[in-house]
């Protein structure tokens, strides 16, 4: 694998071989001493546009399990604020000898921007673009969504025939999207649920079901219920009235937490808007996998920068 | 002393051969086979001779923006692609809204002499979208102002553009109108449509612009005015022109070559040279744009030229500016898109590419096309050749082609403006001889008159 820019450019057995070898990863967060050799001596940048200092720790954490060189460089308050372009920035990162660059950006396509260019030749891994896709956390939810149904056997398996139902603000959701493409290449059916305001226009050629009304959605009794935040400024933009409202329509209130199916299961990508999109109870239940995906995002996190990095992946 | 020009057995636009012969400025006779001597004897054999080009639509940059585009190398970029006239957009700094500027830009044009540079005046101060420019000033100056227009920004406020077609009436101008609601394309990036949803690009819907039409045409027909509708894009945009037109509203509209051959798909791997706005629309849009090109609702086509320093292009699609170059490809791409296709033949693209853009612009003698007695501007075109589009081939500033690498057909041979040569065997005549040229040819004008 030479970069992760999307989801959508990997296939069944590409997508299940980035599970196996995050299995091996998760082996090593048992261990005494928590660090494998991989990839010593290369040099992994954090290169994040925007503050996420969730997906960036969990990436310092990965590289460094892996005992690869992490510089993290936070736009804010460098030469990027200030104006120096992303050409100008990624030929600094090369000038250094960066062998991989994470990069989170408010632009949709601008890690495909960067691994299309000359500017740069090092691995681009997209931890986050814009409203487009976000490659690592959908990684992350299929190993956790795998996990919970196989347990230490997940090795090998795909989602074939597991369903599950995605609610809230589509429209800006990069989650959504790469979760969409993976969960549907490993064999999920994906439900959308969200006002139509909330949704892209076109939806309709996607590989998903789309349901307006979240009460009969969860009447199908889905397997996995993963709750998108809802960003508050979004209602000011007129895509719903006010959040008591968005939040009596499509949170996961403590009603229908209990009209769940007994071994489904609820997900969050985080940060959580308690009490806005999914109730305290809902957040802090056995079913929430909510603790369990940050902890697998470091293992998913490691078997990608060690599949773009080690070259077993080969050239894509 | 002016050139006498004898063009030997070219292929006129109707499809027969005849010899040009170019004396003073004008043509002086055609014909097969005509007796004349001649300082400077071309073989047309293969091409075709097109009336000259006049593109109602082109960002010249002068002044402000020089180091995208400045009158003299987009008046190169415009001969080298075989137009002989150039109407220059009003989104300049100063923003051409006063006499002053709209002068000072048509006499540069008119110093390097490659084409007839015509400005067109905004029809908003600042092209702020609050008051009316000082449109009778820019009509009765010496650039003698007849197409107004906002263009890179809508003229949105109803009333205000009501008082716009209505002002405009009283000096027989015309409202070139860049039809974009803005609050229905804010952020936007590219066409509303499944693609964009998938790529997390904000959508630039159609009905955005399709309902500023309809506003418009209603408008223009309420107060009796008329209306010409820039770099129509979507399938429903055609239909509304229709409409209009059938029932009896006086309204013209536009098309690009880039809406005419390249779809939205194009955006797909963020490649910023493909980001333009309007946008690129589906297939069925360019479907549409063509059959509304051959069946008259689309008068004309214009380019859009609209060059930017290589920095505004060489970046993530969002931080990207809107627009690409087209002067230097224009011909090549209506021919791939609407001749070899068969939907237009060359009297066609005499008409909507030179006759009816100068007639909505009010620009004299491109009325008969190539006719004994007309100005001797005029351009030679090979059809038949085809080549990998390079940005060597650009002579602008600007090198935003979506074109490049890319195989056309055709190849400007010749450009004849007024009478002089400034494009010879497929290269710019240069700028020394030109601008001479120019300077005889108003010199010899001023003698006559």
């Amino acid at each position: 694998m030479r970069h992760l820019l999307s989801t959508r450019d990997l296939s069944r057995d590409e997508a299940i071989a980035i599970l196996d070898v995050a299995e091996d990863m998760a082996d090593v967060a048992h261990r005494e001493v928590r660090k494998l050799p991989a990839l010593r001596g290369k040099t992994v940048v954090n290169l994040f546009f925007e503050d996420s200092t969730r997906t960036r720790i969990s990436f310092e954490a990965a590289a460094k399990r892996l005992s690869a060189d992490v510089i993290n460089f936070s736009a804010k308050g460098s030469s990027v604020s200030k104006g120096e372009s992303l050409k100008d920035t990624a030929q600094t990162l090369a000038a250094i000898g960066a062998d991989a660059v994470v990069i989170r950006h408010g632009a949709s396509g601008a890690p495909r921007v960067l691994a299309n260019s000359d500017w740069i030749d090092a691995a681009i891994v997209n931890a986050g673009d814009g409203t487009h896709e976000h490659p690592t956390q959908a990684l992350l939810d299929a190993f956790t969504i795998r996990r919970r149904l196989h347990g230490a056997d997940s090795r090998g398996h795909d989602l074939d025939g597991v369903s599950v139902a995605i609610v809230g603000d589509i429209l800006h959701s990069r989650v959504a999207r790469s979760n969409a493409w993976l969960l549907t290449t490993l064999g999920a059916s994906i439900t959308f649920v969200a006002p139509a305001t909330l949704l892209p226009i076109g939806i309709e050629n996607w590989p998903v079901e789309v349901r307006y009304d979240l009460d009969i959605a969860l009447a199908a009794k889905p397997d996995v219920v993963m709750m998108l935040r809802i960003q508050g400024e979004r209602m000011h933009a007129a895509f719903f009235p006010s959040a008591r409202e968005y939040s009596r329509i499509w949170g996961l209130d403590d009603e229908r937490l209990a009209m769940l199916a007994a071994d489904s299961i609820v997900m969050h990508p985080g940060p959580m808007n308690r009490g806005l999109e999914i109730s305290a109870a809902a957040a802090d239940s056995p079913r929430s996998t909510v603790r369990e995906q940050v902890a697998n995002g470091v293992s998913i996190r490691m078997a990608v920068l060690y599949l773009t990095l080690s070259g077993e992946g080969g050239k894509q | 002393m002016t050139e006498t020009i004898l063009v030997r057995a070219v292929t006129l636009a109707d499809g027969t051969s005849s010899d040009i012969l170019v004396r003073d400025g004008r043509i002086a006779e055609l014909g097969r086979a005509i007796f004349a001597s001649a300082d400077r004897l071309i073989d047309g054999a293969g091409l075709i001779a097109l009336p000259g080009l006049v593109d109602l639509h082109t960002h010249l940059r002068e002044p402000g923006f020089e180091q995208s585009e400045t009158i003299f190398s987009g008046s190169r970029a415009a001969a080298i692609g075989g137009f002989t006239a150039v109407h220059a957009m009003a989104n300049t700094s100063p923003v051409a809204d006063t006499a002053g500027v709209v002068e000072q830009v048509m006499s540069l044009g008119d110093r390097h002499g490659y084409v007839t540079v015509r400005p067109i005046g905004a029809v908003t101060r600042g092209l702020e979208g609050q008051h009316l420019s000082e449109i009778g000033a820019m009509a009765n100056s010496r650039a003698k102002v007849r197409v107004f227009s906002d263009d890179g920004k809508c003229v949105s406020d109803a009333l205000l553009m009501r008082r716009a077609l209505e002002y405009v009436k009283t000096f027989g101008g015309v409202i070139a109108q860049h039809a974009q609601e803005p609050r229905l394309t804010e952020g936007a990036q590219m066409n509303e449509s499944t693609l964009s949803g998938e790529l997390g690009l904000a959508g630039w819907p159609a009905v955005a612009e399709e309902a500023i039409i309809a506003r418009d045409v209603l408008l223009a027909k309420h107060v009796g005015a008329r209306l010409h509708v820039c770099h129509l894009s979507t399938a429903g945009s055609v239909e509304v022109v229709r409409w209009a037109k059938a029932r009896g509203i006086d309204v013209t509209a536009e098309v690009t070559p880039h809406h005419l051959l390249l779809t939205e798909q194009l955006a797909a791997n963020y490649d910023s040279r493909y980001k333009v706005n309007p946008p690129l629309r589906r297939d069925e849009d360019v479907r549409a744009v063509r059959e509304g090109l051959a069946d008259g609702t689309i008068d004309i086509i214009a380019t859009d030229h609209a060059p930017h320093p290589v920095e505004a292009k060489d970046c993530e699609w969002e931080a990207a500016a809107f627009g690409m170059v087209g002067l230097e490809s224009a011909l090549s791409v209506v021919q791939a898109s609407v001749v070899d296709t068969g939907l237009l033949d060359w009297a066609d693209i005499a008409r909507v590419f030179s006759k009816t853009p100068a007639a909505i612009g009010q620009l004299a003698g491109y009325a008969q096309g190539i006719a004994v007695g007309a100005p001797a501007s005029f351009t030679l075109y090979d059809p038949s050749v085809s080549r990998v589009f390079e940005a060597t081939q650009l002579r602008g500033k600007g090198v935003n082609s979506p074109y490049l690498s890319t195989t056309l057909p055709g190849r400007i041979m010749a450009t004849f403006h007024r009478g002089y040569a400034t494009v010879l065997d497929g290269e710019l005549v240069d700028a020394e001889t030109v601008a001479a040229a120019a300077r005889a040819h108003d010199q010899a004008g001023a003698g006559r008159g």
